[in-house]
């Protein structure tokens, strides 16, 4: 229909010409919108602490306890339990956090402003692997790294990013899926191109030496550094979608552990939700899926906007990480084409023959083609404190597109558009 | 052409849908394509309805 047309024309034209540009850092408490002392903020779709799954549950104990709202992870359960904390999704707060996602009021954040349509998002900073937040970890050394984020790493990023001036993420994205970053689950291509970019700025902050290389060697050591600017150059690439009425656009699929959720640009701010699946994929040594948690984190944002699952053929190094081969790789790009509407004039995949990313998922394809869109994704373990078991590849469920199908055609009808 | 005189020339397929079918024919060494062929939203004759609205059906 000629309407629906025109409005996905509208939501595909600001994909295409959305400039995610990273403008600077803040404190959570000062920057995002409606954050308080007792809001959590967390992945994926709504949900309350009862229906909360072990890395979440850890997480949001350690974000209690870094914030000095409880001394004990017995007394930061009775505070989550007693209905003094607000939770709220990441999405809700022009946000979104990998994994958990738990995102508090000292935490810091980068901003992100979308010059094109003038919107923001925020995303803290990426902890590293190992024994951290966003996989529900909580003990002391959980918090002592969180602090020294806070209190060095961030003084020293912010600083730099003000002696060096807005960074264009767009730019550098497209840069590092020419490099082998499919930009969710490779980011080190993403993440040495960010180090580079900013390397003489942050000799240039007022600083000691010793912090500086104390930096500098996170930085390095972190491949997966840059995904906390890749998810809000997503978001803020995607948000704007959510006001574009009749468009069948997928504009935000994420998981809170226990749900799979997704919006939809015609639709607003509804969420259509099922349970989240278990990742079929490749374990660490001493681990299978029964110790995986269902599928968590904000970071299929990126799918979202037609990176990461969507771009995998640009990251054949990938498939050692998350399973399969190169041309398994090839595939999953290539099917990603049925259930999108345009490729992306930015993102440009070598092994495609420099064809863009698959762009803008139409609901309606997904239905009819039978065709979820594929996300790659790390495997938290089911209980908190334990971390990534493994990484692997998963779906959302097809409810939710059937939902949110019957609700759009609902609401057409309503309106009298489908007379 | 007559299906008679078709099946005296040597066959090349193009299989949509079942693709037992094609594994049959690769099995006896005939030249055969699959197209991975589905029916609308995989046969949901719900969804199938919904989508036909959007398309004045």
């Amino acid at each position: 229909m000629q309407f629906i047309e025109e409005a996905n024309k509208k939501a595909l034209e600001m994909m295409q010409k959305a400039q995610p540009t990273l403008v600077g850092m803040g404190i959570a408490g000062d920057v995002v919108p409606g954050m308080h002392k007792k809001l959590v903020m967390h992945a994926g779709p709504p949900i309350t602490w009862e229906k909360m799954s072990g890395p979440l549950r850890g997480a949001v104990i350690g974000g209690l306890i870094y914030e000095g709202l409880a001394a004990t992870p017995e007394e930061a359960e009775a505070l989550a339990q007693s209905g003094e904390i607000e939770f709220d999704p990441c999405h809700h707060h022009n946000s979104v956090g990998p994994m958990a996602g738990v995102t508090t009021y000292s935490m810091p954040v980068f901003i992100i402003e979308n010059k094109t349509e003038g919107n923001f998002a925020y995303c803290t900073q990426n902890e590293g692997l190992g024994k951290v937040l966003r996989y529900g970890a909580y003990d002391q050394s959980v918090i002592d790294h969180l602090k020294w984020m806070e209190k060095t790493l961030y003084p020293i990023l912010k600083e730099a990013i003000e002696i060096h001036g807005p960074i264009d993420l767009k730019n550098m994205i497209a840069q590092s899926v020419q490099m082998g970053d499919e930009v969710h689950n490779r980011n080190k291509a993403t993440t040495s191109l960010f180090i580079r970019e900013l390397a003489s700025s942050i000799v240039k902050t007022n600083s000691s030496q010793e912090d500086q290389v104390k930096v500098f060697d996170f930085l390095n050591s972190n491949d997966h550094f840059a995904l906390n600017l890749s998810m809000p150059a997503a978001k803020a690439t995607m948000d704007p979608l959510g006001k574009i009425e009749h468009s069948s656009v997928v504009y935000t699929m994420c998981r809170n552990g226990t749900e799979f959720g997704i919006r939809v640009a015609g639709l607003g701010n509804r969420w259509f939700t099922a349970p989240a699946e278990i990742i079929d994929g490749l374990y660490f040594p001493g681990y299978s899926m029964d110790d995986a948690n269902p599928d968590i984190g904000d970071s299929c944002i990126t799918e979202t906007m037609g990176i990461g699952g969507f771009a995998m053929a640009t990251a054949p190094a990938i498939v050692q990480f998350v399973g399969g081969t190169p041309q398994d790789a090839m595939n999953f790009t290539t099917q990603m084409y049925e259930i999108t509407l345009e490729e992306s004039e930015s993102y440009k995949l070598p092994p495609m023959n420099f064809r863009g990313s698959p762009t803008g998922i139409d609901i309606r394809l997904v239905i009819e083609t039978q065709i979820r869109p594929v996300i790659n994704t790390g495997i938290a373990h089911k209980e908190a404190g334990i971390g990534q078991v493994g990484a692997g590849i998963v779906y959302p469920p097809m409810k939710c597109f059937e939902d949110a199908l019957e609700c759009y055609v609902g609401l057409l009808e309503e309106e009298g558009m489908l007379a | 052409m007559s299906v008679q005189e078709l099946f005296k020339k040597e066959l090349k397929v193009v299989n949509m849908g079942l693709e037992s079918f094609y594994e049959e024919l690769k099995g006896q060494a005939v030249p055969a394509i699959h197209v991975d062929w589905k029916p609308a939203a995989g046969g949901n004759a719900k969804m199938v309805s919904l989508l036909g609205r959007l398309k004045g059906k």
